[in-house]
């Protein structure tokens, strides 16, 4: 069983996932962000099966195992479904919908034909590895596409303070476990590590609530200021 | 090799996005004009400097505190102390990173001021409705 400082970490992840649901039907933007709504409705889905999963069979069990990894596969290609939604939203205005929707199907694709690719020569536990290996690749495809959406936001010179907020805290997200992990290669099984990624879990959902509760839609803001080295 | 390119890639766009989200939460209070009276107590006339970034905190901690603003103001500590520890560590190998550096922290100074006047605002309000219930 996880100690009480993961299930601390666990719950309040939950909590805050739940909360930035809450957040949006309360501000009446549910509809507007649905895909985040739908991937931290599934997260918190998933959060809530995982936990009756380890209480019943514990950490060790085949069955936590097998659905830890596909649930993981699966939240993974639903938040990748959120970073395109946030896409529509800023290029939205250019007509660019139906393009970005072929780009992303081509991109997820091509990233499950990467990550067959690289398992297909073990033969042991082929489908869990590549649940793995899905996970592991479009969370780098996630960091470079928030970097390109950020590039776009600077461009088009968006102005919409919500908007900028989630996309900037995804950027965040994904940058810190980028680095996280990298860091976990270095650090091996260090026991402070093991807790840094869970708890930037958190950081995501806490972050859009914030957002979500402090700005309307018609909150603006001005491009400029938000470049990190202005040139 | 490849864990710590990655490594050194992410920590980049970290840095730009942490940079951008910080700066994203000061943009609203940056049009705001300052009264007289935090002109005063502050000595900021027009535009603030890095050094009268502890000066404003320490009034602030003076003033009640607003529920709505605690966040915006631990986010922006944070992040005045991450331009701190840049200014000492880097400046020495980027000289104009020092200048950034001391762009933003004046930038984190100015928030301070309208967060200071925005609670001596609330308050005042605050004491009038008890006067006047």
């Amino acid at each position: 069983m996880p100690g009480p400082i993961d299930l601390i970490i666990w719950f309040l992840g939950t909590a805050f996932e739940l909360a930035f649901v809450v957040c949006s039907l309360a501000r009446k933007s549910f509809l507007r962000y649905f895909f985040l709504n739908l991937y931290l409705l599934l997260s918190t889905t998933v959060s809530i099966g995982r936990f009756f999963i380890l209480w019943s069979y514990g950490q060790r069990s085949g069955q936590y195992m097998y659905f830890y990894f596909y649930s993981d596969a699966l939240l993974t290609v639903a938040l990748f479904v959120a970073l395109i939604s946030l896409y529509s939203h800023v290029l939205g205005e250019l007509t660019a919908g139906e393009y970005v929707k072929w780009g992303a199907v081509f991109l997820l694709l091509g990233t499950a034909g990467f990550s067959y690719a690289v398992v297909a020569q073990s033969a042991n536990r082929l489908s869990t590895n590549f649940a793995y290996e899905l996970s592991q690749n479009l969370y780098f495809v996630g960091l470079v596409l928030t970097y390109i959406l950020w590039g776009a936001v600077l461009k088009l010179r968006e102005t919409r303070t919500r908007l900028v907020q989630i996309i900037l805290s995804l950027g965040l997200y994904f940058s810190a476990y980028a680095a996280s992990y990298a860091l976990l290669n270095f650090s091996g099984k260090f026991s402070m590590m093991r807790y840094i990624c869970p708890a930037l879990g958190c950081f995501l959902p806490l972050s859009w609530s914030l957002t979500m509760l402090r700005y309307t839609d018609e909150s603006r803001l001005v491009p400029a200021r938000l470049v990190a080295v202005p040139r | 090799m490849m864990a710590s390119l990655i490594f050194v890639a992410s920590l980049a766009t970290l840095w730009m996005f942490f940079v951008s989200y910080c700066r994203s939460l000061m943009a609203s209070s940056s049009r705001h004009p300052l009264s007289a009276e935090v002109r005063d107590v502050t000595g900021i006339r027009t535009v603030a400097s890095a050094g009268d970034y502890r000066r404003v905190m320490q009034l602030l901690q003076l003033c009640p505190e607003r529920r709505e603003e605690r966040n915006k103001l631990q986010a922006v500590n944070i992040y005045h102390s991450f331009l701190s520890g840049t200014r000492q560590m880097f400046a020495w190998i980027v000289p104009s990173l020092r200048s950034w550096a001391e762009h933003e922290q004046a930038g984190c100074a100015y928030f301070a001021a309208v967060a200071l006047d925005r609670r001596i605002a609330h308050n005042r309000e605050m004491l009038a409705q008890q006067d006047n219930p």
